[in-house]
């Protein structure tokens, strides 16, 4: 089975139809080809990438999504254990909710990076801006990403930018949640790295932030 | 025409004398009377000075009696967190563990100060304009309240996998929407704005709706002893449409998203709309970019009436300047007078 042939479509339909089961059978069978835990990374990814790209086409919902990495986070924590994989901590990633109390953006993101094996810190939600930038500090972590769901939260980025700069962070920043959707250059005027606008790009995110990209 | 006979005329899908502007102004009133916002919402009056102020210097053709969303949850016992420049929003859920919810009550609205509070200005402001411009109370849906109560995750892992004590919750929730629907039109509201996000397949798949927050939908607004129109709060209407006039509803409040051309062929006649303007990006805008976003709403979904303008969300953002609410009410005047013209 190449990459090519991994099945997406039946995997898809399990986490749509919140089919953990199934959605675990077809894991399972896609994992043991060759025992690689790339083939199943790329299963989850692709899958969940064509699920954020269903919600911005208003196909599927926001709480399919959610489930969606819910149940593909579960997974991989599962197989992480049973086949004891290396966990990705190549980069010290973090997760907070700037000052609101609704965690669904975090979570949905924090299940998306952990369904690809990355090691994140999730730092809370209802946090104030310095809450933010000292834990930042005191993890050392090279990619911080906030989500938001009020504007004068998402405003209140800059803020924490431009705090952790005056502190000379060595952190890269994607900002992400409600207000980012409706206004697509506000990550620009907050002053972050990169636009979190959809979760499912995030891992993508990282990756091109970590290769010098923007 | 005075602002009531202009709405009543697009309710009914007639042309009136021009669009009818909603500015769906609620923590904005603390900005026009220079206070702070925790402030602001203390006193019925501040809420009832700014209305009527507002109401004269943006033309607006509705008075709002929404104060701000945790309102309804703080009347169930939850707190509300106060900002310098932005809604109030709910702090932590008032339900912890969803075996909680068995033991939950209804909040009794003439013990709740802030309710008490809202239905005060209510009342007040039905005093001060009569039946000359409509006053909107407002409601959240049953079904989206649980968002606030409990949390987003929770809320969906008891959507999804614990149907009892779903039921259970919003047999309450239910209960007390009526209630206070109810409530506000005695004192004085001319209809109801029942808020339910959740309702939108950009938050739920419709199947899961329609198995769940429409049926409760469809019992609420037939109990409801008023006119409604239901806000999806900037989620997509394009797919529900159907399934909100079904309810009774008879205004929709949709989203910057929806492509208005076909909305509008589908809202024809069966209910009216009411939207669409973007109020995060109308942060960015200046007076230009505010009379082309207009003019271009309303040549889409003005022609043949049935159609308010509006925001999006349901509520302004504060950082939206007043020189923006000036030029949109400015345009709404004269590129907004019926007939349209359409090129």
């Amino acid at each position: 089975m190449s990459y090519k042939d991994l099945p997406i479509e039946a995997f898809k339909e399990s986490l749509l139809q919140v089919d953990r089961i199934e959605a675990d059978k077809i894991f399972e069978s896609c994992y043991l080809v060759d025992n690689d835990l790339k083939r199943v990374e790329n299963l989850t990814m692709m899958t969940l990438e064509e699920i954020g790209l269903g919600w911005e086409n208003g196909e599927y919902s926001l709480s399919q999504i959610y489930m969606s990495g819910v149940i593909c986070q579960e997974i991989m924590e599962k197989y992480i254990q049973k086949f004891d994989v290396v966990i990705k901590n190549d980069y010290k990633i973090g997760i907070a909710v700037l000052e609101d109390h609704h965690a669904l953006g975090k979570r949905i993101v924090y299940s998306i990076l952990r369904s690809k094996g990355y090691d994140v810190i999730d730092l809370g939600q209802g946090l104030s801006i310095d809450t933010i930038v000292n834990e930042t500090i005191n993890h050392k972590l090279d990619f911080l990403i906030i989500s938001t769901l009020m504007l004068s939260s998402a405003l209140h980025v800059k803020t924490v930018v431009k705090k952790l700069r005056q502190k000379k962070a060595n952190v890269k920043i994607i900002a992400g949640g409600a207000p980012f959707r409706l206004d697509a250059k506000l990550w620009q005027k907050v002053n972050v790295d990169a636009d979190g606008e959809n979760a499912t790009d995030v891992p993508r995110i990282i990756e091109k932030l970590a290769n010098g990209g923007v | 025409m005075n602002s009531m006979e202009r709405v009543l005329a697009t309710l009914n899908h007639k042309e009136p004398d021009r669009v009818p502007i909603f500015h769906l102004l609620s923590t904005y009133g603390a900005k026009e009377l220079g206070i702070p916002i925790k402030e602001y919402f203390s006193k019925a009056s501040h809420v009832v000075e700014a209305q009527l102020r507002m109401r004269k210097k943006y033309s607006n053709d509705c008075i709002y009696t929404f104060f701000h969303a945790p309102l309804e949850n703080q009347a169930f016992g939850g707190e509300v967190l106060f900002k310098e420049d932005g809604p109030p929003n709910t702090g932590e859920p008032i339900i912890q563990s969803i075996d909680e919810i068995m033991s939950l009550e209804v909040p009794r609205i003439n013990e709740s100060i802030p309710l008490q509070r809202v239905l005060k200005a209510t009342n007040l402001l039905k005093k001060s304009v009569g039946n000359e411009v409509p006053i909107i109370g407002v409601v959240m849906s049953p079904y989206a309240l649980p968002v606030m109560q409990m949390g987003f995750e929770k809320y969906l892992e008891l959507l999804y996998f614990r149907p009892k004590a779903f039921n259970q919750l919003m047999e309450i929730n239910k209960d007390f929407c009526i209630q206070w629907a109810n409530a506000q039109l005695k004192a004085g509201a001319t209809a109801i704005c029942y808020f339910n996000p959740l309702a939108s397949p950009t938050i739920i798949e419709r199947k899961k709706y329609l198995e769940t927050g429409h049926k409760i939908s469809k019992e609420i607004i037939s109990q409801i002893k008023g006119p409604t129109a239901t806000h999806l709060a900037s989620g997509i209407t394009l797919p529900v449409i159907d399934d909100i006039v079904a309810t009774g509803s008879l205004v929709l409040g949709f989203s910057a998203k929806d492509d208005i051309l076909t909305l509008k062929d589908k809202a024809r006649k069966n209910i009216c709309l009411l939207g669409n303007l973007n109020g995060i990006d109308m942060v960015n805008w200046d007076r230009k970019k505010a009379r082309t976003e207009v003019t271009k709403l309303i040549k889409k979904a003005a022609p043949g009436g049935g159609f308010i303008l509006s925001d999006n969300h349901g509520e302004m953002p504060i950082q939206v300047s007043e020189e923006i609410l000036l030029e949109i009410s400015e345009t709404v005047k004269s590129v907004g007078k019926y007939p349209i013209k359409v090129e």
